[in-house]
């Protein structure tokens, strides 16, 4: 057999079972979900799931754990949009320009009566 | 006049142009569903109070575990090429179309469900987010169909003349059907669960 073919079936097997595993911890997520946990600790269980999954999907499934160079310089970039694109919205939260420091006169004398 | 490097590598990037031209356009797409995953997280922490378990989890649950199967499938598919067996590759790909289809099914009970209730976007702030990114998301789903039936079809031809283009092809439509499955995992614990 061709060492390219035998490559391909050996990693026939690592596919299958990334499938498994990947059945396994969308079970998990569900189940952790029915037992009610508090919140953070909720969002922080799900979304270390959810990471997991996402991690061996692009690792195993699109090769990504062996790519070339080229490819993780495309992705380092998509990163960094991805994280401005999720943070600078916030920049809005934080900005007070145009807003009173102190409330106005009306609303202080409001609550003195 | 042939388009250059569809099978052979560049020599500066090592890669094939079309599997180059795919990732970028991956980049592109982290980017469209990062914005769309920035404006729930902003609404969310913004808002008063937010409900919880207005989602069929279990129908979730499934949509999950159906594209979890098609990525399974669609890696075979690929790697039946690779053995040049393209009776498998054919099957492989026929069940990804077709557990495609079955999301799509199931995602049309749900969208029903919420508009036999009157539940459509403009009802809350988390229906206009949810409708907005699985809506987006199963534009993609449709658009992965095209392309597999695609090569279910016509495209298939091209095994006979170039079988390494053609299983380049595959691999980028792979790479492509493997991203919209990763949307999803995201996106089920967030809207679904969380």
């Amino acid at each position: 057999m061709h060492s390219d073919e035998a490559s391909v079936q050996k990693s026939i097997r690592t596919y299958l079972m990334v499938g498994a595993a990947l059945f396994v911890f969308t079970g998990i997520t569900v189940a952790v979900n029915q037992v009610h946990l508090a919140v953070p600790l909720a969002i922080t269980v799900a979304l270390i799931i959810a990471l997991t999954k996402g991690s061996m999907v692009a690792g195993v499934f699109m090769h990504l754990s062996h790519e070339r160079q080229w490819i993780y310089g495309s992705l380092i970039l998509a990163v960094i949009g991805f994280l401005l694109v999720i943070f600078l919205p916030l920049l809005t939260v934080g900005n007070t320009i145009g807003t009173s420091i102190h409330p106005p006169a009306h609303a202080a004398t409001e609550h003195a009566r | 006049m042939n388009i250059p490097y569809v099978v052979e590598e560049r020599p500066d990037s090592g890669l094939t142009n079309g599997k180059l031209g795919t990732w970028l356009f991956l980049a592109s797409e982290v980017m469209l569903f990062g914005a769309l995953f920035s404006t729930y997280i902003i609404l969310r922490v913004g808002s008063v109070e937010w409900p919880h378990g207005e989602l069929n989890v279990w129908l979730g649950m499934a949509n999950t575990f159906i594209l979890i199967g098609s990525s399974v499938t669609m890696v075979m598919a690929w790697a039946s090429l690779k053995l040049h067996d393209f009776g498998k590759h054919r099957m492989y790909l026929a069940i990804t179309l077709v557990l495609s289809g079955l999301f799509l099914v199931n995602k049309y009970f749900e969208y029903a469900d919420h508009f036999a209730k009157g539940e459509g976007p403009a009802h809350s702030t988390f229906l206009a987010i949810y409708f907005t990114l699985t809506g987006l998301h199963g534009i993609h789903i449709i658009g992965g169909m095209v392309v597999m039936a695609y090569f279910l079809g016509p495209g298939a031809r091209l095994w006979k003349k170039n079988p390494e283009q053609f299983t380049n092809r595959i691999e980028n439509t792979g790479l492509y059907w493997h991203f919209v499955d990763l949307v999803w995992i995201f996106l089920f614990p967030v809207l679904y669960l969380l």
